[in-house]
């Protein structure tokens, strides 16, 4: 009698007061908002280059850039075309990043261990450091390095460090190991010891696993390809009478040091203020990663007669590096980011060569997508492997 | 899923175009103003309109979504706003600077001031933005100024695929070179292996190069965005030399620690037309640029000043009638009003006393006039006829 009554009534439920149908047609309908009002946006900006005759192409690539750059990784001549000189561009900013990743994370860890040292004055000097520097704005701090670079003294009367390291208000210029005509000789030398000392690491780490005992290789590794390659390069120089490395040193032309190698006062500024700025950060991060360990573990360490060096090195970090790599990882983003502040102090960054580009041709919608696209790689790419050595690192639940 | 990505990204930059070009707020579409040389309220959606306007009345809202400004429509716009907005220099003393009190000064500023002069009879009418070499183009890409006034150098790929028109030049320069005179520098020749100081986003940073090529030259170049960060190197002698345009360079040297101790060398190492520009697209708004510059010149050439245009207002000389509005609709096809010219003249003066007040022999630059004297004293100002 009644039976019929229910499935009638579900059936009739209406489509707007069913919440498995509403919840796909809220998402449905939030799709078509976002890309309506990005369309939106996209067509406004269309018509309006249409209207400027500004059309965005990227023909300008090909074309001659005709601007010379200060300073760069590889050659580069005002011939070559703008595709070339945003190249150098990249690789500028690449150098500032590695360079500015690795300094900062040494002095940030060490910043970190100062942070939590029992000694009152270098506990507390790191505690005023840290809380000056992450309080000043990075653009600020550029400023006041490049600042500092023109307080030093003209080439003429540098500083010199031995004859070997030149100060002046042109940044620093030192001596650098310089390839003789020899050298190919001497390369054959370099990849056998990289061979014998990958060779002689892998076979002592499967001797180690059968015998499933801990050890060391890399050192021995690293002894071993070293004493190959001073013998060659021993060989090579005293077979030939030229050594395949020599020690280029600066001498002052007219206008500038000519031989060795020079930091200019752009790129020393932008990394000091990068390495300090960041390692600040990294130093809190180091900091918090040693405190999260369970202090369980620094007595038992104690308790097993470590001393507290070997407590930090053998139990406590590597626990700490744990915790620390996820925060590190931004940090690391956020120095390569903030590697576009060289413009200010007049290091050929990315943006620095990206923004003369633009300038010249008028292509500002092209530019800033592939700046923003280079950008992006950098940072996936060391977001993978950070992605990747934190999971390397994991604890291994046997 | 490229394809999306994309469409985000431009959408992104989309939005931050916006943002700078909006700095003026985005009042609903005003009503016509009182002024009555504007027939009708703007079609321009995006203009941004005159703040003091009450927005009470029967606002139109502006139907049909063109963003095509009809002819007249930067003018309307500005019109409408009450004021120019005119991007310049703020560091370039004789030619664009910001004094202590925050007053802007100078030749190219003066040009601004006689646009505002124009359109509204005032000199005051006008919102300095001030610009580095780098941002001005953005800047008149987006709309952010009207025009642009900034010692900058008329060349054809700016004229074409950097999207500006540019008016008649105001002021013929060349690029120099400012060396230590104790440097023993007399030639470029003399540059091998040297480090130059040099602006980015500049014709100077090309031709330097260009130079520089040509000559066989190696130099190591120091760029700097900042005009005033990159004499300031050179000042520190992180730079052997400065180049920038002549004017400039004469401009600069007051600012150095020690002036004396620093020369610029006779060379001269290319044309340097500095001009105002506008957006490309809006011939109206382009003729009244030209023609504002042009009447500065053809009134020094008539002998008008800000002093004696009284006595030229009841001229019986056609020329000069038609020239000063009193007869005749000259301004109408170029969408000024007919006493344009005048309205210049009265409130910023002719070319001549321009140049004098900025960078003539009363001020420290004392520039000879050189190329910048009328086409009667062998120079290269030279008005077509105003008919």
């Amino acid at each position: 009698m009644a039976t019929a009554a229910p499935p009638v009534q579900k059936t009739t439920i209406p489509f707007w007061r069913d919440t498995r149908i509403l919840a796909i047609l809220f998402q449905v309908l939030f799709v078509v908002l976002v890309v309506g009002v990005l369309w939106f946006f996209y067509t406004t900006m269309m018509a309006g280059l249409r209207q400027a005759n500004l059309l965005p192409s990227f023909a300008f690539l090909s074309q001659p850039a005709s601007f010379s750059i200060g300073e760069s990784v590889i050659a580069y001549d005002p011939s070559n075309t703008y595709g070339y000189a945003l190249l150098i561009g990249v690789l500028n900013t690449i150098r500032v990043a590695i360079a500015g990743v690795i300094l900062a994370t040494i002095i940030g860890i060490i910043l970190g261990i100062s942070r939590l040292s029992e000694n009152w004055l270098l506990r507390n000097v790191a505690t005023v450091y840290v809380e000056i520097v992450r309080n000043v704005p990075l653009l600020l701090q550029l400023f006041m390095w490049l600042a500092l670079t023109q307080t030093f003294p003209r080439q003429q009367d540098s500083i010199s460090i031995f004859g070997l390291i030149y100060l002046h208000n042109r940044g620093v210029t030192m001596a650098w190991p310089e390839t003789g005509s020899d050298f190919g000789a001497w390369v054959p030398w370099l990849w056998l010891g990289l061979l014998a000392g990958i060779a002689f690491y892998v076979v002592r780490r499967i001797q180690f696993a059968r015998r499933d005992r801990p050890g060391v290789a890399m050192p021995q590794a690293f002894l071993l390809a070293g004493a190959i390659v001073t013998i060659g390069y021993l060989f090579v120089g005293l077979t030939n009478g030229e050594w395949p490395l020599s020690l280029s040193i600066p001498e002052l032309q007219r206008f500038n040091f000519v031989g060795g190698i020079g930091l200019t006062p752009g790129f020393a500024a932008l990394l000091a203020g990068l390495v300090i700025y960041t390692s600040v950060f990294i130093g809190e991060i180091v900091r918090s990663g040693i405190q999260a360990v369970n202090k369980g573990q620094r007595e038992a360490a104690r308790a097993l007669g470590l001393t507290p060096g070997q407590t930090l090195r053998l139990v406590i970090f590597p626990q700490a590096l744990r915790i620390m790599i996820p925060p590190m990882t931004s940090q690391y983003l956020n120095l390569t980011k903030n590697s576009s502040l060289a413009v200010a102090v007049g290091y050929p960054d990315l943006f620095s060569i990206a923004g003369t580009t633009l300038n010249q041709t008028g292509q500002t919608v092209p530019v800033i997508m592939m700046v923003m696209a280079a950008y992006l790689t950098v940072s996936l790419v060391t977001s993978l492997f950070m992605n990747w050595y934190n999971k390397r690192i994991q604890l291994v639940e046997r | 899923m490229k394809r999306q990505l994309l469409i985000v990204l431009v959408g992104a930059l989309a939005m931050i175009l916006a943002a700078c070009g909006g700095q003026t707020p985005q009042a609903p579409a005003s009503p016509a103003p009182a002024d009555t040389s504007a027939p009708a309220a703007p079609a321009d959606t995006a203009a941004p309109t005159a703040t003091e306007a009450p927005p009470a009345t029967t606002a139109p809202p502006a139907g049909g979504e063109t963003q095509q400004p009809t002819a007249g429509g930067r003018i309307q716009t500005i019109l409408t706003r009450g004021e120019l907005i005119c991007g310049v220099n703020q560091v370039l003393p004789g030619f664009g600077n910001v004094d202590s009190a925050g007053e802007f000064s100078g030749f190219d500023v003066d040009f601004c001031r006689a646009v505002a002069a124009a359109l509204f009879d005032d000199p005051t009418a006008v919102q300095f933005r001030p610009l580095t070499a780098q941002e001005r183009f953005t800047a008149v890409q987006t709309g952010e100024v009207d025009v642009l006034i900034r010692n900058t150098t008329w060349t054809l790929t700016r004229d074409g695929s950097v999207g500006l028109d540019f008016g008649p030049v105001t002021f013929y320069d060349g690029q120099g070179m400012m060396v230590r005179i104790d440097s023993g520098i007399e030639t470029l020749e003399d540059m091998e292996g040297a480090t130059i100081c040099v602006q980015s986003g500049t014709t100077t940073e090309l031709n330097l190069a260009d130079n520089f090529r040509a000559i066989g030259v190696n130099f190591t170049p120091q760029v700097f965005e900042d005009a005033d960060q990159t004499a300031a190197a050179y000042d520190a002698g992180q730079c052997d030399g400065f180049t920038t345009d002549k004017s400039g360079l004469v401009s600069y040297q007051t600012k150095l620690a020690v002036p004396a101790d620093h020369k610029i060398l006779d060379v001269t190492m290319s044309k340097e037309p500095l001009a105002p520009s506008v957006l490309q697209g809006d011939a109206q708004w382009a003729d009244a640029i030209n023609w504002i510059v042009l009447a500065t010149i053809q009134a020094e050439e008539f002998g008008i000043t800000s002093e004696n245009i009284g006595d030229f207002l009841s001229s019986d000389n056609p020329d000069i009638r038609r020239f000063l509005g009193v007869e005749g609709e000259l301004g109408q096809g170029i969408g000024l009003p007919n006493d344009f010219a005048a309205r210049i003249i009265s409130n910023v003066g002719n070319y001549e006393e321009i140049y004098n007040q900025n960078l003539g022999p009363e001020t420290p630059f004392n520039l000879p006039r050189g190329q910048n004297a009328l086409y009667t004293d062998g120079g290269l100002l030279y008005s077509p006829p105003f008919r």
